[in-house]
């Protein structure tokens, strides 16, 4: 008999393996939800899904009479611009520093330890400073969530830049190519795929930001939400909501990498799974 | 006759350790010099040195009788064992890098009429490497023969006044290896190139120079081996090319090699 290391599933099998833990997980959450219904009809800590359909109803296509906007789409609206702006800023940041200081030995000697001091210090804890400085609108969240990525990515993009082997740099040197003409033609090209992917990982925290950001101090947004209906125990408005918010993760992340394939063609492996 | 490339009583070293002392030698314009010697004895340094990549401690280097810059120009075209294309760039893309560099030094990019003699004369090189068929293909799709035939075309394109070669064959299989001698044979010959090979492989440093220089100690110190470095310890002119047998100071390095 085969070992167990070298059985693969195949196609549809593999599809299938895939969603039976989903499955039983889903199910397991209906038996307990419909056994807690059958002690306390009124039990809100375990909603059927009817009672969530119903809520999200009242939260995705009513207009809040207060602000005249619909609940989800404000929160949506909200949450995506700053988590946009923040990450957009840090990979713009992270391009600009991670490029120098992977390629420059004077910008390494200057900011490299600055860059490594900076991403050691945990960002939840500078939070009240940005609220004191920036105050309690937009900027400090965006500004949190900023702080809490860009050191992580311009180390893990300078580190790739400066593994680019030293044959190519100077080669492209022999080619009359000026320092930042070596920037921009042979390292930032060799960087983007290493950069989105990069971007790719550093969204999971940039929600714990932006989610943290919300809960403490905000008027809309998708982390607003859950914190301000939790004293409801509104269990029927935050697991559709968390739901949501992993639904937007996840076609963010596809998003990425589809552009990371089509882009840069040479960096994937033709079939290949990065 | 000014020489192309020469090294003037040069000594490399690193605190007490030398790497090489007393190197002088003259590279005549057409010339295909190959080094040759046992590992570790300082092969590499040579081009290091060469390319401006080391500057040596004492002693200097000249390029056409003028000292040379401090670090890689376009005057000094370099082949690598490996690494030396760009993975991000098509076949195409990478030889029209140097007119890129030469012509466009803000962007990096060509448009129109300059553009299409620079593709046009790539793509004359191409042909003459025999690369013509994968021109919009990506280095990742070809083998590593091919390869470095586009490293080499690559380098050629902006006429250096010598082309380098480190271990250009080393990592090939045996059969391809013979393609790349008759390839940079004839490369030589078309284009009148003056060539510094490096190599460990002394049949190839015999077959294709015109000059063999073997590199090594002199001097040995059992009790201080980091005190005497390598030098040029036999230079063989091979003008006729009448293939005289390999001398037996040189084959007895290659057990070592």
């Amino acid at each position: 008999m085969r070992r167990l290391l070298n059985a693969r599933p195949r196609g549809g099998g593999r599809l299938l393996l895939g969603l039976l833990p989903i499955a039983v997980l889903v199910l397991l959450y209906l038996v307990a939800s419909q056994a807690r219904h059958a002690e306390n009809p009124r039990d809100k800590i375990l909603p059927t899904p009817a009672a969530m359909a119903q809520s999200m109803q009242i939260m995705a296509l009513q207009e809040d009479p207060r602000t005249g906007e619909i609940p989800l789409v404000a929160d949506t609206k909200a949450s995506l611009t700053r988590l946009g702006i923040a990450v957009a800023a840090a990979a713009a940041t992270t391009l600009v520093l991670g490029l120098s200081i992977g390629l420059l030995p004077y910008a390494r000697a200057g900011l490299g330890p600055l860059v490594a001091t900076i991403s050691v210090i945990p960002p939840i804890a500078v939070l009240p400073i940005l609220f004191i400085v920036f105050g309690l609108g937009e900027t400090a969240k965006i500004v949190l969530i900023f702080v809490g990525i860009t050191p992580f990515m311009v180390r893990d993009l300078a580190s790739h830049v400066a593994a680019i082997p030293e044959e190519q740099i100077v080669k492209a040197q022999t080619l009359g190519a000026s320092t930042w003409l070596v920037a921009l033609q042979v390292a930032l090209p060799q960087a983007m795929p290493r950069l989105i992917d990069s971007v790719r990982f550093s969204l999971g925290p940039a929600w714990v930001f932006l989610i943290s950001a919300e809960a403490i101090a905000s008027d809309v947004g998708l982390g607003y939400r859950i914190f301000l209906v939790r004293r409801y125990l509104a269990m029927d408005i935050i697991l559709p909501y968390v739901a949501w918010i992993s639904l937007l993760a996840v076609i963010i992340d596809l998003l990425l990498l589809t552009w990371s394939r089509t882009a840069f063609r040479w960096a994937h492996a033709p079939g290949g799974r990065r | 006759m000014t020489p192309v490339l020469s090294f003037r009583n040069v000594w490399v070293e690193y605190g007490d350790h030398v790497v090489l002392e007393k190197v002088s030698l003259d590279v005549a314009p057409g010339a295909f010099v190959s080094i040759v010697g046992p590992s570790g004895a300082g092969k590499s340094t040579f081009l290091r040195l060469a390319l401006g990549q080391e500057a040596p401690s004492r002693g200097e280097i000249l390029l056409d009788g003028a000292p040379i810059p401090p670090e890689p120009g376009p005057d000094r075209g370099v082949v690598f064992q490996r690494y030396s294309v760009f993975p991000h760039m098509t076949v195409l893309q990478n030889v029209m890098f140097g007119a890129r560099c030469d012509q466009a030094p803000f962007t990096g990019l060509l448009t129109g009429a300059a553009r299409r003699q620079a593709k046009a004369e790539a793509v004359a090189i191409l042909e003459q490497v025999g690369l013509s068929a994968s021109l919009k293909a990506f280095p990742r799709a070809l083998s590593g023969g091919m390869q470095q035939r586009l490293a080499i075309a690559q380098a050629l394109i902006t006429r250096p006044r010598i082309l380098l070669l480190d271990e250009p064959f080393g990592a090939l299989d045996p059969g391809v290896r013979l393609d790349m001698h008759e390839l940079i044979t004839g490369l030589w010959r078309e284009h009148g190139l003056t060539i510094l090979m490096v190599t460990h492989d002394i049949k190839e440093a015999f077959k294709l120079g015109t000059r063999v220089i073997a590199v090594d100690k002199r001097r040995h110190d059992p009790h201080a081996p980091h005190r005497y470095g390598s030098t040029a310890v036999y230079d063989f002119p091979l003008d006729d090319k009448q293939k005289t047998a390999i001398p037996r100071e040189i084959a007895a390095m290659a057990g070592e090699a």
